[in-house]
């Protein structure tokens, strides 16, 4: 729209009407025109358009003098400063999360005498009475019935430290869901889906704001730390994408232009996973295959730049202690063999079992909250979910403790001086030299003890999840996926470790695992296992093990995770096209028109088009014969968020298109500021009003806020190929016209209720425009 | 314009919060950050045991560390060969700022939730402002620029109230949508 106008603004016919007495208010823009309302979709062609001629604008106005040279260089630096600010600050408020979370989950058991802000493994940091059989033990940490009563062991001490562990749980999840309602509702859950939604092309106002990235970042590191079965990773998307969001606003090329805004907020995503799993480059694929859109070249150059600066703050924080940006960072230096690929790709179809499993209950969970009574108590909904999860998870001690941790302790190797339970193996005392290749061992009890303590863990933390996800606090779904992945991949990896240790004769094992050699890898498999469980939930597959390489650092497990990836995604497929976030998009209703499904029935746009055979001709403007009165009553009587502008009501030739709410507000502004309009003016869309005898009421002329090239179909275009305009374009609306005549009108949401109805989905399940 | 401000405020802030980071960071490496950490397992009758100490990187081996050495000179070798030695680095005032920044911000948070829930009505009961929004057409207009105009309030406390009776309505509005009507984020 205003690269038609800017093309035609020094054109001489244009002067001349600016300087006479028409529309000298018209001559600056007057405020929110070509802004959205709330639950609309933008119009990309035209962001992009007006961005076009903005920096066409700049350009041309930078050989006039140095400042406006100075100006536009800065302009052109806007993009990468926005991206170092939205690095700077996604990296810092990770490390204040992480080292928050960190403190919080110890509270729950104890406290640090010494310093109260330090959680038990900093508390013990300098601690020289630790001893090699209780190396996490120091006087300064003490327990919460240690503390009160003075015992440390007993049924009495552990009753107390129970009922405590409950009630911190209880408290944290309370704070997070009343912070959460009070000062921000859009905090809540995982955000991935609105912000996919929001990437599309679709205006949630408040959703990327700044009490949202205020109270997300609080209540998350609530949320993480009550226990409950969820993770940090998802709302740290949403996290990094306020940043964006609020960084945008420092530069009108992005605050004023929202095709543009999405651009950083792709990068903004890309900056959020590389903190949340220390991954830049696992996140910037990330943003490419799952959460964005319209991505550029320029914005993957962005993204990587903004994941890049995200990372090295959250370095410098050093969250962990361990110089690491995540909590699990494992290093493996042994080989795997051909004949683990079996076991591999068995992991790989558990994991597509548990993300088809997953998404099914879960949605179905959430469309129970959705439309009947439980949605009504929130509050309580958490509170018992808290409850509920505290008692079960503090017996068993792989639950008691932060999700994290459990992963970063299956996916580590069993060296010589591990202490857990898990790698209580039975030691050869001929044994000499215990560096990195331990040869297999048989178990010990600690280990079949630890069996079937994950098996235990392992069916609380599939059940549980599913009612954890959507609950109104920031929830993510990642560590809860592959900490199930972890406890099945390890729980496998036990037993082929066992399997080739004790049947060395077997044909399979024969060239592959001689005595005393160390063949398998647990810990391995805990990692093969994570992937295929979020790649089964989530259907990534490429940014999936590009994670998971930054993780290990190991090139050589590349084919392993790419096979269970691989496969979780067929067995999951096969259950169900959609992942989690698409499922839950499409729960909700929003309107998002995914590129990666396929339209293939043979349609045509006049069975989409409106109005439909028995309905009221559409709604148009005439170019030069409507009044004033005319459009006010037509903007009261319909909801259309816009008008076709045509010659005549009778020949129905297409001018253009006007936005609804672009019309609103012209017409408020030239009520309120230019002599003359009252109802009875004429609303003129032509270049030039005629001359009118001076006793007619002043013409209104808005030809400015029309759109002279809105997309057109003819009506037999199959609806194949406009499916493919409306998303590789961007459109929000298209207008169908026969012979040059104008038919009607097919808006996005016409689009999506027939892809609906096509699927044989319900077609009022689309809410929103 | 104030949300401009604002957001300029916002941005500094973060930024301040970023270099403070920094700069106790930078300063922060005393006795207690810095430690050689290591771990020898059983030997021979030697139990297993861990070792503690804060040394350079460079001395940050089983020869510097274990002492009093327990074995004799000639198993020094073995022995230490068993021994995993650890260099790590951590900022203690970070830990600390941070908890102590993010304790306040929920102090502050909870203190401002029982203002609004308990003191603030009884301070505005017939404050024209607190009339609940009854059409849905007024509620549409409340986004933040519409009517952030320079006219309304005059004094700074004024202006301040004002955004805060926009932000209310805001969040009002926000509660509708995920808590009553479940349009989003269920």
């Amino acid at each position: 729209m205003e690269a038609a106008e800017g093309v035609s603004a020094p054109t001489p016919t244009e002067e001349m009407n600016g300087a006479g007495t028409l529309m000298d208010f018209l001559d600056e823009p007057f405020p929110d025109v070509g802004t959205y309302e709330d639950f609309h979709t933008i119009d990309w062609l035209r962001e992009k358009s007006r961005d076009t001629d903005r920096h066409r604008k700049i350009t041309s106005k930078s050989r006039e003098s140095l400042w406006e040279l100075i100006k536009s260089l800065l302009d052109a630096w806007s993009g990468w400063v926005v991206m170092l600010l939205i690095g700077l600050l996604s990296g810092t408020l990770a490390g204040v999360i992480d080292l928050a979370v960190d403190w919080m989950t110890d509270l729950k058991e104890g406290v640090c005498l010494s310093a109260f802000w330090y959680s038990h493994e900093q508390c013990c940091w300098t601690s020289n009475q630790t001893t090699f059989a209780d190396r996490d033990k120091c006087p300064q940490w003490q327990k919460w019935a240690e503390l009160m009563t003075g015992h440390t062991e007993g049924a009495g001490a552990y009753l107390l430290n129970y009922f405590l562990y409950i009630l911190w749980a209880l408290l944290f999840s309370f704070l997070a869901v009343t912070l959460v309602r009070v000062f921000a509702p859009y905090a809540c859950g995982s955000g991935i889906p609105e912000i996919k939604t929001i990437l599309s092309g679709f205006i949630i106002r408040g959703y990327l704001g700044k009490w949202t990235l205020l109270i997300k970042t609080v209540t998350l590191v609530l949320a993480v730390s009550s226990g409950l079965s969820l993770g940090k990773e998802g709302p740290l998307v949403h996290v990094a994408c306020c940043c964006g969001n609020l960084f945008c606003s420092l530069f009108s090329k992005y605050s004023k232009n929202e095709g543009k805004r999405r651009e950083v907020l792709s990068a903004a995503a890309a900056a959020g996973v590389s903190v949340a799993f220390g991954a830049p480059i696992g996140g910037v694929l990330f943003s490419l295959e799952e959460v964005s859109y319209y991505f550029p070249l320029k914005t993957l150059w962005r993204s990587f730049f903004a994941a890049l600066v995200a990372a090295f703050t959250l370095r410098s924080i050093n969250p962990f202690g361990n110089s690491r940006l995540v909590l699990f960072y494992v290093e493996y230096h042994t080989p795997w063999y051909m004949a683990e690929l079996v076991p591999f790709i068995l992991l790989g179809v558990f994991g597509g079992l548990w993300g088809a499993l997953f998404i099914r209950a879960n949605i179905a969970w959430c469309r129970r909250r959705k439309t009947t009574q439980l949605g009504k108590y929130p509050v309580l909904e958490v509170i018992v979910v808290t409850a509920i999860t505290a008692v079960l998870a503090y017996p068993n001690p792989y639950t008691r403790r932060s999700t994290s941790e459990l992963i970063s302790e299956l996916f580590n190797d069993c060296g010589a001086l591990e202490s857990s339970q898990l790698c209580d193996y039975i030691n050869n005392p001929n044994m000499s030299r215990p560096v990195d290749d331990i040869p297999d061992r048989p178990a010990g009890p600690g280990v079949y003890n630890a069996m079937w303590q994950l098996a235990l863990a392992l069916i609380f933390k599939i059940v549980i999840t599913i009612f954890t996800f959507g609950i109104k606090i920031p929830s993510g779904l990642f560590i809860p996926s592959m900490a199930v992945g972890a406890i099945a991949g390890r729980i496998v990896g036990i037993a082929v470790e066992q399997m080739a240790y004790h049947h060395h004769d077997w044909i399979i094992f024969k060239n592959w695992c001689r005595p005393g050699a160390d063949c398998v890898t647990p810990g391995l498999y805990a990692m093969v296992g994570a992937a295929a469980c979020l790649g089964g939930v989530t259907r990534m597959t490429v940014s999936l093990v590009v994670i998971m390489f930054e993780l290990t650092g190991g090139l050589e497990y590349i084919v392993p995770l790419m096979a269970a990836a691989v496969t979780s995604k067929w067995v999951a497929d096969a259950f169900g096209k959609e992942g989690i976030y698409e499922s839950h998009i499409q729960l909700n209703g929003y309107p998002y028109l995914d590129v990666r499904d396929e339209f293939t029935h043979r349609t045509l746009a006049t069975d989409v088009m409106r109005p439909r055979r028995n309905d009221p001709p559409l709604a148009v403007l005439t170019q030069d014969s409507t009044t004033v009165e005319d459009v006010e009553t037509l903007i009261k009587d319909t909801d259309y968020n816009g008008f076709p502008v045509v010659v005549s009501r009778e020949s129905e030739r297409l001018i253009g298109f006007v936005q609804r709410r672009d019309l609103t507000l012209a017409i408020k502004n030239a009520r309120q500021k230019q002599d003359g309009v009252v109802s009875s003016s004429v609303v003129y869309f032509t270049e030039d009003a005629p001359q009118l005898p001076a006793s007619n009421p002043q013409p209104l002329k808005l030809r400015r806020i029309l759109n002279l090239s809105p997309f057109t179909v003819t009506d037999h275009t199959p609806m194949e190929t406009v499916v493919d305009i409306f998303r590789k374009l961007g459109l929000r609306q298209c207008l169908v016209t026969r012979s040059g005549r104008l038919l009607g009108i097919i808006t996005k949401k016409d689009v999506l209720r027939h892809m609906a109805q096509m699927m044989n989905q319900d077609p009022e399940s689309i809410m929103f425009n | 314009m104030s949300c401009r401000a604002g957001s300029w405020m916002f941005a500094a802030a973060a930024v301040i919060v970023c270099l403070l980071d920094t700069a106790v960071f930078a300063e922060a490496k005393n006795f207690e950050d810095v430690r050689c950490k290591c771990i020898c397992p059983p030997y021979r009758n030697i139990s297993g045991n861990i070792y503690n100490i804060n040394v350079t990187q460079k001395d940050c081996n089983c020869l510097h560390v274990v002492d009093p050495m327990p074995v004799p000179g000639h198993d020094v070798e073995a022995y230490c060969l068993l021994c995993e030695c650890k260099y790590e680095e951590r900022s203690s005032n970070t830990i600390k700022v941070t908890i102590i920044i993010y304790l306040s911000v929920v102090g502050a948070l909870l203190l401002y939730m029982l203002f609004l829930l308990l003191v603030d009505p009884l301070i505005r009961k017939h404050d024209p402002y607190t009339q609940p929004l009854h059409n849905e057409e007024d509620s549409e207009e409340m986004r933040p620029r519409a009517d952030a105009g320079p006219a309304r309030g005059n004094t700074v406390l004024e202006r301040v109230e004002g955004a805060q009776q926009r932000w209310k309505k805001q969040v009002q509005e926000q509660r509708k949508t995920v808590f009553d009507r479940h349009k989003l984020l269920s």
